[in-house]
């Protein structure tokens, strides 16, 4: 089977719908043209706790062009989803600030945000708390981490493996509110016929939206079809349903007219889900050597009073490296805060910030090479559950990462290199992420004119996701590419895993390998004769998935960092970022390249830049667009070397697919935060590494 | 954003007649614009006046230069003359902003562009700026990017362009005109101190219109920097930024000028530094006691007392580096 893969999977194919899309053919979710359309302003709450106590609606009534003004007093009665975050325009309670309280719908865009910027809203206020602390008094122990781990481990006697180390480190890291930016702004547009409800939605998982519909709207499951074939970025913030495709349905259902939603940019910083801020400590023990003795990792985190959010934010700490002993907790306070939820890599990027930068303390306070720190505490198997990793390739890429940065040439005194004004460093940390799959259906069609079509639920937020399905199904088809179609974003195909986790690929081209299999052997039971309205099969990969073999299945890589430190303005420059990643197989090494290369770039952003700084008395964020809260601007970002070694792992799945979308934001911040150290001597525990941090640091 | 008529203007004077009774001139609109969406300006009329035949730049009588209020930022930093006898003006402008925003943004916009304190810019916050009487949030909350200099009680926000430091280093003027006909005003007196009215940022008359910013006849210009330190490498406001010429003659400070950008309500003319440098050996510890009596009189906050060594800093090296090169030419 995996002979036949070779012609299309593994090469570098430029993504399909690339043409369409810089020409603007390819419609996004507020793109589609239908008439009679109208649009739904969002407006939010200016208080971070209370209650609604009137909206003056008649005065945006009587304005030109406004259609319905939906409150929680007149909006449709939404059913249960399972997502009280979506549950809007419910009650009259307000949990945050910036929460959607009201939409205005208007013939035009226009009409609607000038109906909506002067709607009167009163309150009755009261107090709020939107600060964490490490000593809240609200914080509490989860049930679980998101998705489903457990809150706290312990191996061992970690206090007793740490009072007995001789060499110990014991620090506290933080990491900041950061917020999803895609490209495209959160946008739905939403259609009834009589009780069937269409919806053009800008999501990671069209089938997950479906099924979120069926229940708040109580409909059956073929009355409702969510399309999103081409959507603009993600992150995680679009993997659930979020506000605009509820609120366009509920608009559409009262005015009787399809309504479009989008939210704003400075919208989105309170309506799409962010990045919790950790508060993390970590003791280490060790052996004069780098042995490790005990690692006790603890992290503080928030949530909102509408949901629990726990971010696994020690999770990969269970796994990394051998020790002795260990303890991992997760704590929570819920705060009057939007629900921060899923972003990149939630969990094992800020945790691994924590966890990879106490590891280059501690090869300091040893004096053993920090990469050869992380080599000699590799372990035999999986730590945590002792079961044999399916593949794991951290050494090699320290390795091969060494040798591409010119490692062997960095100072091991910190700040005792200098080109100019500005000192320089390397650093180094590693990466790591789960390799997983969730269950998928996919249909294949075999078309009487010879083309082959996959239908599946898939979604393409950029990653180029289509393409590789397109590789694969080709593959097994033994097609070129040319005769196969593959079609995705439509609910009507049933459902499948959403693009998130890094399981998209690896999920769907699993269900395209098998419905591939079966329709060649379909076309083998009927001797290639296809008939006029084609062979149609239909797979889950439910089962297969269910009698995976036990191992621990993840991603490794190493990143390094070269920075830059201008000592007399704390201004850190990262010129070039070196990433080796053990991912498995890569089906398409262009777009491949490309998921890498962002993912560190954002590493990069979250080192240097990212930050959602908060005002507690008004309980609301005092940076609300791209001009306050900064991601890395082109100029900050030197050359980015992303490769992979070979690694061929037939325990991940069928095709020893590993996900790439997230591990490449794993790691970066805490290559760079030690490089910085390396350049200057300044140890920067708390992101990001702001130029006053480095300066007065 | 509310909505507002649009006219074009044929002229200054068609554009001062129907700018009276309060309208908003706009030029590249990169500022203005995106007030009126947050709600922070709400003009019922925009008179269009980015087609003024107010966009060259020209030789003065006395040796100087006199660049229109249209002129691009991008057309006025590519200028030879601009950068050959004016290098600070041209730095300063490429520091700000993009490539795009340059080639909309004019000289006039950019001098009027408001503050980016952020509880300015969302109007659902109080602001003395915006909003007179309401409260000064940034004081107690958000102000790591505030003044540390010339602020007050009800204000502490720093006056955001590029422009104007480099401009508030070479003496320029503003070249005005209004119902009483055209006027100079200089720099120098341009921009208020908040004091107890942080909304009236300048002197610019009410309806008045820019035409244009004239520059003196300066020999130490040509040898002039500037410098801006900034939260990422590019498309950011400045934390601190110097603007400074420097004219060293056998090791002795000869002329000298400072502006610095990211420490006050206004572009801060550095004239304390600037006494204390006069004819003194141009020495980096010379620099560095200047920068230090000049943040003196810092009054920083909780949150932006980096501001002070970062100023001292930069300033110390922008001299340094001036006098390094004129030191190589001499
Ligand atoms: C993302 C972003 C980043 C930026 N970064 C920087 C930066 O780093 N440094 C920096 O210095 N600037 C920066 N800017 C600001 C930019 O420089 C200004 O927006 C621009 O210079 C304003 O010029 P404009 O012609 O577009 O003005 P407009 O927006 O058209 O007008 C601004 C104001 O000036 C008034 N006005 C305009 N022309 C005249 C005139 N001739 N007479 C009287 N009144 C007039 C208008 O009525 C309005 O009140 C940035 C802007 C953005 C959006
Ligand atoms: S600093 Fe000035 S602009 Fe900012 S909130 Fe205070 S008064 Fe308003």
């Amino acid at each position: 089977m995996t002979e036949t893969l070779t012609r299309a999977v593994g090469m570098p194919v430029t993504r399909i719908e690339g043409v369409a899309k810089v020409t603007g053919e390819a419609l996004y979710a507020a793109e589609y043209p239908l008439a009679d359309l109208a649009f739904g302003s969002v407006v939010q709450s200016t208080i971070a706790r209370g209650r609604i106590v009137a909206v003056d609606v008649d005065a945006a009534l009587a304005m030109p062009g406004v259609l319905a003004v939906l409150t929680h007093e007149n909006a449709p009665r939404l059913g249960d989803a399972g997502d009280a975050d979506i549950c809007l325009l419910q009650d009259d309670a307000v949990h945050y600030r910036g929460e959607a309280v009201a939409l205005v719908v208007a013939t035009s865009l226009e009409a609607a945000r000038s109906a909506a910027d002067v709607l009167p809203i009163s309150y009755d206020e009261q107090p709020h708390d939107v600060v964490l602390t490490e000593d809240h008094p609200g914080l509490y122990r989860p049930g679980h981490v998101n998705p489903g781990f457990e809150t706290d481990t312990e191996q061992g006697d970690p206090d007793a493996e740490l009072a007995a180390s001789p060499v110990t480190v014991d620090r506290r890291y933080s990491t900041p509110t950061m917020q999803n930016n895609p490209m495209e702004p959160h946008a739905a547009t939403a259609v009834w016929d009589g009780h069937r409800l269409t919806a053009y939605d800008s999501t990671q998982g069209a089938a997950s939206v479906h099924r979120v519909l069926t229940k708040l709207f109580d409909l059956p499951g073929d009355a409702v079809r969510v399309y999103s074939p081409h959507v603009g970025g993600g992150f995680g913030s679009k993997g659930s349903a979020r506000p605009p495709v509820v609120l366009a349905a509920m608009a559409a259902r009262v005015v009787g007219r399809p309504v479009r939603v989008v939210l704003t940019r400075q919208q989105m910083f309170a309506l799409v889900g962010y990045r919790t801020p950790t508060l993390q400590r970590l003791r280490i023990g060790a052996d004069r050597d780098g042995t490790l003795r005990a690692i006790i990792h603890d992290a503080v985190e928030q949530t909102s009073t509408v949901l629990e959010f726990a971010e696994q934010t020690t999770v990969a700490t269970r796994m990394m490296y051998a020790a002795t002993a260990r303890r991992t907790t997760h704590r929570l306070a819920a705060l009057d805060v939007p629900t921060p939820r899923w972003m990149r890599a939630p969990g094992e990027c800020p945790g691994m910030f924590a966890l990879e930068s106490a590891l280059d303390e501690l090869a300091e306070a040893c004096g053993v090479d920090p990469v050869e720190l992380r080599i000699r505490n590799e372990p035999p198997a999986d730590p945590e559950s002792g079961l044999p990793f399916s593949s794991r390739s951290l050494v090699a890429c320290l390795r091969e990462g060494a040798n591409r940065i010119g490692w062997a040439d960095r100072s091991t005194t910190p700040g005792s290199r200098q080109d100019g004004r500005w000192a320089i460093g390397l650093g180094v940390a590693a990466s790591t992420y789960p390799a997983r799959s969730a269950p998928s259906t996919a249909r294949a069609t075999a078309q009487s004119d010879g083309r082959f079509v996959l239908s599946i639920t898939a979604a393409d937020i950029g990653t180029g996701a289509r393409t590789a399905l397109t590789q694969v199904f080709a593959d097994e088809m033994q097609a070129p590419m040319q005769a196969v179609d593959v079609r995705i974003g439509d609910s009507d195909f049933g459902p499948a895993m959403i693009a998130g986790g890094s399981m998209g690929t690896a999920s769907w081209s699993w269900a395209a390998l098998l419905a591939a299999q079966a329709l060649r052997a379909k076309l083998d039971e009927c001797g290639g004769a296809v008939p006029a309205e084609g062979i149609d099969v239909h797979v889950d990969t439910a089962d297969a998935i269910g009698a995976m073999s036990k191992v621990s299945r993840h991603a490794f890589g190493a990143q390094f960092a070269q920075v830059r430190v201008d000592v007399e303005t704390g201004e850190v420059r990262v010129p070039r970022l070196v990433g080796v990643f053990g991912a498995g197989r890569v089906v398409n090494p262009k777009t491949a390249r490309s998921q890498l290369i962002g993912g560190m770039t954002m590493g990069l952003s979250m080192a240097l830049h990212e930050e959602s700084t908060i005002d507690s008395r008004f309980g609301d964020y005092t940076n609300h667009d791209l001009a306050g809260y900064h991601i890395a601007a082109n100029a900050d970002v030197g050359e980015i070397d992303a490769s992979w070694v070979e690694e061929i792992d037939h325990e991940v799945n069928p095709l020893g697919i590993k996900g790439i979308g997230e591990i490449g934001i794993v790691g970066t911040a805490a290559a760079i935060a030690n490089a910085v150290y390396n350049a200057a001597g300044v140890r920067v525990r708390d992101l990001p590494i702001r130029l006053d941090r480095v300066l007065v640091g | 954003m509310r909505e507002f008529e649009y006219a074009v203007a044929g002229d200054a004077r068609a554009a001062i007649a129907a700018a009276r009774g309060g309208a908003r001139y706009l030029a590249g609109g990169t500022n203005l614009v995106d007030l009126m969406k947050l709600g922070v300006e709400t003009p019922a009329l925009v008179v269009d006046v980015s087609r003024l035949p107010f966009d060259s730049i020209e030789p003065t009588a006395d040796g100087g230069l006199l660049i229109g209020a249209m002129a691009s930022n991008s057309d006025v930093a590519a200028h030879p003359v601009v950068r050959q006898r004016y290098p600070v003006l041209a730095r300063a402008l490429l520091s700000g902003a993009s490539g795009q925003l340059r080639n909309a943004a004019t000289v006039g916009g950019n001098l009027l562009q408001r503050t980016r304190c952020g509880y300015f810019q969302d109007v659902t916050k109080p602001c003395n700026k915006r909003a007179p009487g309401s409260g000064c949030p940034a004081r107690d909350g958000d102000h790591r990017n505030h003044a540390i200099l010339g602020a007050s009680k009800q204000c502490i926000a720093t006056n955001p362009s590029d422009l104007a430091v480099a401009l508030a280093a070479l003496d320029a003027v503003v070249v005005i005109e209004d119902d009483a006909g055209p006027r100079r005003i200089p720099l120098s007196e341009f921009y208020r101190r908040p004091g107890e009215r942080p909304d009236l940022e300048t002197n610019l008359p009410p309806g008045a219109l820019i035409t244009g910013v004239e520059l003196p006849a300066l020999g130490v210009a040509a040898r002039s920097t500037y410098r801006k330190v900034r939260d990422r490498a590019s498309y950011a406001f400045a934390v601190i930024s110097v603007a400074a010429a420097l004219e060293v003659r056998e090791g002795i400070v000869d002329d000298v000028r400072i502006a610095l950008g990211g420490v006050a309500p206004l572009p801060w003319r550095a004239r304390r530094a600037e006494a204390a440098l006069a004819r003194v050996p141009a020495t980096e510890e010379s620099f560095r006691v200047a920068a230090v009596l000049e943040l003196d009189a810092a009054e920083p906050l909780r949150d932006n007392a980096f501001k002070v060594p970062l100023a001292r800093n930069l300033i110390t090296r922008v001299l340094l580096d001036l006098a390094t090169a004129s030191g190589a030419t001499a």
